[in-house]
């Protein structure tokens, strides 16, 4: 058996390109691809898709709600109940050609408010924080053989997400300056990392990423609104590049950061407001970098926990509970709202302050990864998402 | 030479110069202890810096000017050339903090202490990406952290909180007691809304800067703590011009604001009145257990493994809450131990330990710190801006990114071209890792086809990329 050891070793004797065949990305047989998108911050729900519909919503949001569709402004219209964002246009494009749904008042099992912890429960997958120390996603991926092969996922960052982290190997990219150091010196590299796993694999990866991203650079030069947009577009677009190369990853992971809104959150212009355009070019320079390939692909877009239902005194909104998820792609079974409504009366809400959830994050991710990845019921029960009987697989979210 | 002293240079310190190892050799944990009264003077870099008092006054001058003139401005827009100039008054206040921190790391006779400042500006993170934090936080580090990491926690606990950047960047200035003066004011006004607490500074003290996320309080404290801190506020006149009492740019207490009564947290009741009240409440969360705890996970799983030993961590808890918080006690307890001296090369280096280690190195001091920014935007860690009050992470797994890998790679390619070929590369390894540096390394180093590339491998080795 050759080890991976083996074939770093042998890179040493032989031309780096050579040295560097496909063991770095499986090749995988599924064309199905998967984006995770992460808000980190605790993104409000309630302004990616208001619940205009419901009576108590203008009163309890005051200034920061939306108008109703259809006004100057207004929330682009989902159903009778709910509107989407007007920054999300994008996205409202992709509901109404039936390749978005929204999934409403959901949440982790995390049940306190601090931004750590919950993305630490939304990322490994279990019902506290601390208790899982890789991620669902990375325990998605094996074991070998299974549907996903090994090293079919990439974390678009300098450094890998909780999400992604465990033993299976996954790689990491993100955009760089620097000159790139001689060909020589990395095969020596490579030799004097042979006896230490932690960088031997790394360097492995790494370089394979390089070479994918080559040409990346080209595609720098728009110039857009603000700089975090153009950040999180060019991540978009190089993440659709690796989604598309021959022998890539078939799963990307995307953060984003910048939701922690605790004053002057704004309505349908304001800081959330360019946050969500800036989120929304980015997802549309995916789907068009994805060309083909987005027929048979799910983004799903997701983040900690809500923000408090009442406006702080701020004009913002503290940590709260509850909030909403986005999930887009040729392949997601859309043009729906999915949500069982708790309401914003008073005793509706979670602790008299929050919007209370009545979905479960692990139950939505378990669908995509059930009917989309085809990852085995059995393997989503006891590895990837363990002791979630009480977050049943959302069903139907993607297309037959 | 004793493999404690590679120990005490690079985990302990900021790593090792050219003969520093022969100085620390002598006796490592006394070079380590004796360090923890720190330099006799501030190091002159920062010495030479401004108070953070007068860089606010004249930055808030110039965006209270950008502003009015955006609303004099037909198109609503403000002059470019007053925006330029806030822009370039605050990058000039940045990169002299800057240069100032990376040039006292580099050729500090004090290393360990200098980690400690880092250390602790860390555990009190203030991420840049909020105006005008940029100006002040590396004032912030100098003027609340510095003076305190060898005293009593509660004192840096004190400094940290009442300092107009943790205030600014947690939003303290504009949390309003509901039925502070000013509120009730407001309400038989017109009943407007815009009055009310923001709980974000009171919840990261709990979480974040005390008692640790699961240190047993609950949402109702955070709540109640934020009440008791309403009030803590800026001197002088805020951006919209509403205050105007106290001394412009320092702390302030607004009674005006500030929500009254006696209130309850941790099952404790305070009766005290204004500010003393929320001094009280920070005394108590810093000598509590839960916070000995917290600190103590941290210290240990800096200096020792990213998996502390757990007796480890009870005994640098108990040394804290024996001596009231002390944190020398802390770490002689922690120098004294058997678990540090262990094992060598047990921490894989963050971006930012591994630029300073480089920089101590080839024993050079940058003259300002421009490649320093640029290097670490690179590697993931961009200076003052965790993006999150929780600060930078402390273990392998989470900077051990290949991407992260590979830029450093590029860097130390950059650097070992900088540097060319004024020093032998083997030799420098003996003298920054002495018995530390594995045979085979050395004999790759020795081998490598050209001065440049046998730098490379040395930044780039295992060896020198953990401490």
């Amino acid at each position: 058996m050759v080890t991976r050891r083996d074939i770093i070793r042998s890179a040493g004797a032989g031309a780096i390109a050579a040295a560097l065949p496909s063991f770095v990305f499986a090749k995988t047989e599924s064309t199905s691809r998967f984006v995770l998108v992460i808000l980190r911050g605790a993104a409000d729900g309630m302004s990616i898709a208001a619940p205009y519909g419901d009576s108590d919503y203008p009163r309890i949001r005051g200034d920061l709600a939306l108008s109703p569709p259809g006004q100057d402004g207004g929330a682009l219209k989902l159903d009778g109940m709910f509107g989407l964002h007007p920054s999300l246009a994008g996205v409202f494009e992709e509901y109404e050609k039936n390749q978005a749904l929204v999934v409403h008042a959901i949440a982790s099992p995390y049940r306190e408010r601090s931004h750590f912890d919950g993305q630490d429960v939304l990322e490994n997958g279990g019902a506290n924080a601390g208790l899982l120390r890789d991620g669902w996603l990375n325990r998605a991926l094996g074991p070998p053989g299974s549907s996903l092969g090994n090293e079919s996922a990439i974390a678009m960052a300098v450094n890998t997400p909780l999400v992604l982290r465990g033993e299976n190997e996954v790689t990491s990219w993100a955009p760089s300056q620097l000159p790139d150091a001689e060909e020589s010196t990395i095969r020596r590299l490579q030799d004097l990392y042979a006896d230490d796993e932690f960088f031997a694999t790394r360097l492995a990866q790494a370089i394979k990423s390089q070479e994918i991203a080559d040409g990346e650079q080209s595609m720098d030069r728009m110039r857009r609104r603000s700089r975090d947009a153009k950040q999180v577009k060019n991540m978009m677009l190089a993440t659709s590049r690796f989604l598309t190369a021959d022998g890539g990853p078939q799963i990307a992971v995307v953060e984003t950061g910048g939701w922690d809104t605790h004053q002057n959150q704004g309505n349908a212009t304001g800081a959330l407001a360019n946050r969500l355009a800036g989120l929304d070019a980015g997802l549309v320079a995916l789907r068009d970098g994805l060309g083909s390939t987005w027929s048979d692909t799910v983004v799903a877009v997701v983040t900690e926990f809500g923000r408090t239902a009442h406006v702080n005194g701020t004009r913002g909104t503290d940590h709260g509970t509850a909030t909403a998820a986005i999930l887009l792609g040729g392949a997601v079974n859309g043009g729906r709202v999915v949500a069982d409504w708790p309401g914003l009366g008073k005793s509706d809400l979670y602790e008299g302050r929050d919007l209370t959830p009545t979905a479960d994050t692990r139950g939505m991710f378990k669908g995509i990864l059930a009917d989309h990845l085809a990852v085995p019921g059995s393997v989503l029960e006891n590895s990837v998402f363990p002791n979630s009987a009480d977050a049943p697989q959302m069903r139907d979210l993607i297309r037959a | 030479m004793k493999e404690r002293t590679v120990i005490a240079a690079n985990r302990f310190g900021l790593g090792a110069r050219p003969g520093d190892l022969e100085i620390v050799d002598r006796n490592p944990q006394s070079w380590l202890l004796d360090q923890l009264q720190g330099p006799s003077r501030t190091p002159r870099d920062i010495r030479k810096l401004p108070h953070s008092s007068t860089v606010l006054v004249a930055v808030q001058a110039l965006r209270r000017d950008e502003r009015q003139q955006k609303k004099s401005a037909a198109n609503g827009e403000p002059q470019m050339d007053q925006v330029q100039k806030y822009g370039r008054v605050a990058r000039g206040h940045f990169m002299d903090q800057v240069s100032a921190r990376y040039r006292a790391a580099a050729g500090s006779d004090y290393p360990f202490y200098e980690r400690l400042v880092h250390f602790w500006s860390n555990h009190f993170a203030i991420s840049i990406d909020k105006q005008p934090l940029p100006t002040i936080t590396g004032l912030f580090e100098n003027e609340a952290i510095r003076p305190n990491v060898a005293g009593k926690f509660a004192d840096m606990l004190l400094a940290v909180e009442k300092h107009p950047a943790m205030i600014f960047y947690l939003d303290n200035q504009r949390s309003i007691g509901p039925n502070s003066q000013l509120a009730k004011r407001a309400n038989r006004r017109n009943g407007q809304r815009d009055v009310g607490i923001n709980e974000n500074l009171a919840r990261e003290i709990l979480e974040l800067h005390t008692l640790g996320v699961n240190g047993g309080y609950t949402q109702k404290d955070v709540t109640t703590f934020a009440k008791v801190i309403t009030g803590w506020s800026i001197g002088g006149s805020s951006e919209n011009g509403r205050f105007a009492e106290g001394e412009p740019g320092k702390f302030e207490f607004r009674d005006a604001i500030h929500e009254p009564g006696k209130k309850t947290i941790l099952g404790k009741q305070y009766k005290q009145s204004g500010v003393s009240q929320g001094e009280a409440v920070l005394r108590d969360l810093a000598t509590h257990p839960s916070t000995a705890k917290f600190l103590a996970t941290k210290l240990a799983r800096h200096f020792v493994a990213d998996e502390p030993p757990a007796r480890l961590v009870e005994e640098l808890a108990s040394a804290y809450l024996e001596s009231g918080g002390d944190l020398s006690a802390v770490y002689e307890t922690l120098i004294q131990a058997d678990d540090p001296w262990q094992k060598v090369h047990t921490k894989f280096k963050t971006p930012h330990e591994f630029v300073i280690s480089t920089f101590r190195a080839f024993d050079h001091v940058p003259r300002d710190a421009r490649f320093v920014v640029q290097a670490l935007d690179m590697m993931g860690q961009s200076i003052f801006k965790p993006g999150s009050p929780e600060g930078w992470p402390d273990t392998a797994e989470q900077w051990g990114g290949a991407d992260g890998l590979y830029k450093r790679i590029e860097w130390c390619n950059t650097v070992a071209r900088v540097v060319g070929s004024k020093v032998s590369p083997a030799n420098l390894g003996d003298a920054i890792l002495g018995p530390s540096l594995k045979s085979d390394t050395r004999k790759s180093i020795a081998r490598a086809e050209s001065g440049v590339q046998g730098l490379t491998l040395l930044l780039a080795s295992p060896e020198f990329q953990r401490r």
